[in-house]
């Protein structure tokens, strides 16, 4: 006689109270793969947890992004934010999609070049570039974009000491209804700073101002911010022409805008709250359009979004280790991954689904990392089917800031796969092994031995 | 350990406990693992039963019975000593 299928068993009690006005939540679909590919098998071939990234996703949002934009204003240019997530194989998606790089160091402007980005096409951001990163982003004409009269200084010195003309933009901080106002980076708007370094940049010619740029925040949920910023920016851009003669060549909105993902704390989900590419588009064009620029002066419009064009491309696949009961009663699933891996967990309740077919029962539980650590925690409250030792999971949106935030504390960081457009995998990142850490490490020659 | 005499069971798994008017629901093994317990059973009688028909093995069954036994308690479903 076949044995039936068996499924833990769970007993939940029934709570009378005030009906949620979305209803209960009793449909659960299992995702069983990722782009044609089976979870299971991904898992048996490159190991648990597995971060695995969808080109096929990538490529689309970018082309919805790009579209946004291009139906509502006529020059627009995207670079990619490469501290969002820096696997080379991610980036150069980005750079065939035409976006240029986004960098804010030495290292990952190094990571630009690298992965064959013209260095006229690389932007510099950031407050630590070093004055070895200054004069190879001079040499290499990038667009640097100021963030400190300290900055500005070096760079005009070394200008003279060149005899180059560095290509120039100052960050520009703002008042724009949201709070707290991002103003450790770059210029006041509002008091006066940002026309002070433009002064200083305008009257020495040493260094040739070509664009304005501001990121007022990150998960920006208000497209209305970017609208004042970019009527700000217009002000400035439109200002220097009446003072200087000379036209601003481009505004850079840099990025924040949200993803899918729901914040901690956020009553509705993240896939109801984000606002659309389209909100965005319509709230930056029209104000730009509407700033008062002859038309053959438009500027350049320069989008460095990072979170919202790749966090939905990126999954994390992962197994059950355990699960066991809290003192309080409460079920604990402990899973192979924890906050080192996926840092943003930190900040968001990250969707999970099972990877395999269950029944319509749930539970309530807490799902905890595999970290000897109290604040292991990657999800505080979930309701999932019972899932038991070496069940698979998925993780969903988190192709953002995991791959460059993780820790190598305790595990190893994991592989990651990129699945091609046809549905094959490609290793992209190998996992990293006990040599991978020894290899930097130094053994003084009297620690060699001991006895125990 | 035993199941409270008044406790009712649908067959869809709905469990209510008349003397605290608490209602409760339980997926289909939870269930037989209930009626099983109400019909004088052994945790090892219902081990064998159990693994024979599903597929499980003794160790993780144990564990999930272990667990389950655990949260009937909890509930006030069960009362009692286990009985070996």
């Amino acid at each position: 006689m076949k044995k039936l299928q068996y499924e833990r068993p769970v007993i939940t009690r029934l709570n009378t109270g005030v009906t949620n006005k979305f209803g209960t939540k009793t449909a659960f679909t299992p995702v069983t793969h990722v782009d044609g590919n089976e979870v299971k098998t991904l898992i048996a071939n490159y190991g648990s947890p597995l971060f695995v990234i969808s080109e096929q996703t990538i490529r689309k949002t970018f082309k919805d992004a790009n579209r946004a934009f291009t139906t509502r204003y006529p020059k627009v240019q995207f670079a990619w934010s490469y501290k969002t997530n820096y696997i080379n194989a991610v980036c150069n998606v980005f750079h065939q999609e035409g976006s240029w790089a986004e960098v804010v160091s030495g290292f990952e402007y190094h990571k630009a070049l690298n992965n064959d980005v013209p260095g006229s096409k690389i932007i510099f951001n950031g407050p630590d570039k070093t004055e070895a990163d200054l004069r190879l982003a001079i040499e290499n004409n990038s667009l640097i974009h100021i963030d400190h009269l300290d900055e500005l200084y070096l760079i005009k010195e070394l200008a003279v000491e060149m005899n180059k003309k560095p290509r120039v933009a100052i960050r520009v901080n703002m008042d724009t209804g949201v709070y707290p106002i991002w103003d450790r980076f770059g210029f006041n708007y509002e008091n006066g700073q940002a026309w002070d370094a433009i002064n200083k940049i305008m009257l020495n010619d040493k260094m040739e101002l070509v664009g304005l740029h501001s990121h007022i925040g990150t998960f920006m949920l208000s497209p209305n911010a970017y609208g004042i910023a970019a009527s700000k920016l217009s002000d400035l851009a439109l200002g220097i022409k009446k003072k200087y003669k000379k036209n601003i060549q481009y505004l850079d909105l840099g990025g924040g805008f949200a993803s899918k993902n729901t914040l901690k704390g956020s009553y509705l989900q993240g896939v109801d709250t984000s606002p659309t590419f389209d909100q965005y588009a319509e709230a930056i064009s029209t104000a730009i359009l509407n700033a008062g620029f002859l038309e053959e002066e438009l500027p350049l419009l320069i989008l460095e979004s990072g979170r919202s064009l790749i966090d939905e491309a990126g999954s994390l696949l992962g197994s059950v280790i355990s699960n066991k009961r809290l003192s309080d009663g409460r079920r604990a699933t402990i899973m192979d991954f924890g906050v080192n891996i996926l840092f943003t967990s930190f900040w968001y309740d990250h969707k999970i689904s099972p990877a395999q077919d269950f029944s319509q029962y749930t539970e309530d539980a807490v799902l905890y990392g595999p970290l000897c650590m109290n604040i292991d925690v990657i999800r505080e409250n979930i309701t999932l089917p019972p899932l038991k030792r070496d069940d698979h999971v998925v993780v969903h949106t988190v192709g953002a800031y995991n791959m460059t935030q993780w820790m190598q504390f305790i595990a190893m960081r994991p592989a990651v796969v990129m699945i091609d457009m046809d549905e094959k995998p490609h290793i992209i990142r190998r996992r990293e092994t006990l040599s991978t850490i020894e290899s930097v490490e130094m053994m003084p020659e009297y620690l060699k031995k001991f006895k125990l | 350990m035993n199941i409270k005499k008044n406790i009712a069971l649908s067959d869809s798994g709905f469990v209510f406990d008349p003397s605290s008017g608490d209602s409760f629901s339980t997926n289909p093994i939870g269930l037989e693992i209930i009626k099983l317990m109400k019909n004088g059973k052994s945790a090892d009688e219902i081990k064998k039963l159990i693994t024979s028909s599903y597929m499980i093995d003794d160790n993780s069954f144990e564990k999930d019975l272990y667990d389950f036994v655990n949260m009937l308690q909890k509930l006030k479903i069960a009362e009692g000593e286990e009985k070996k």
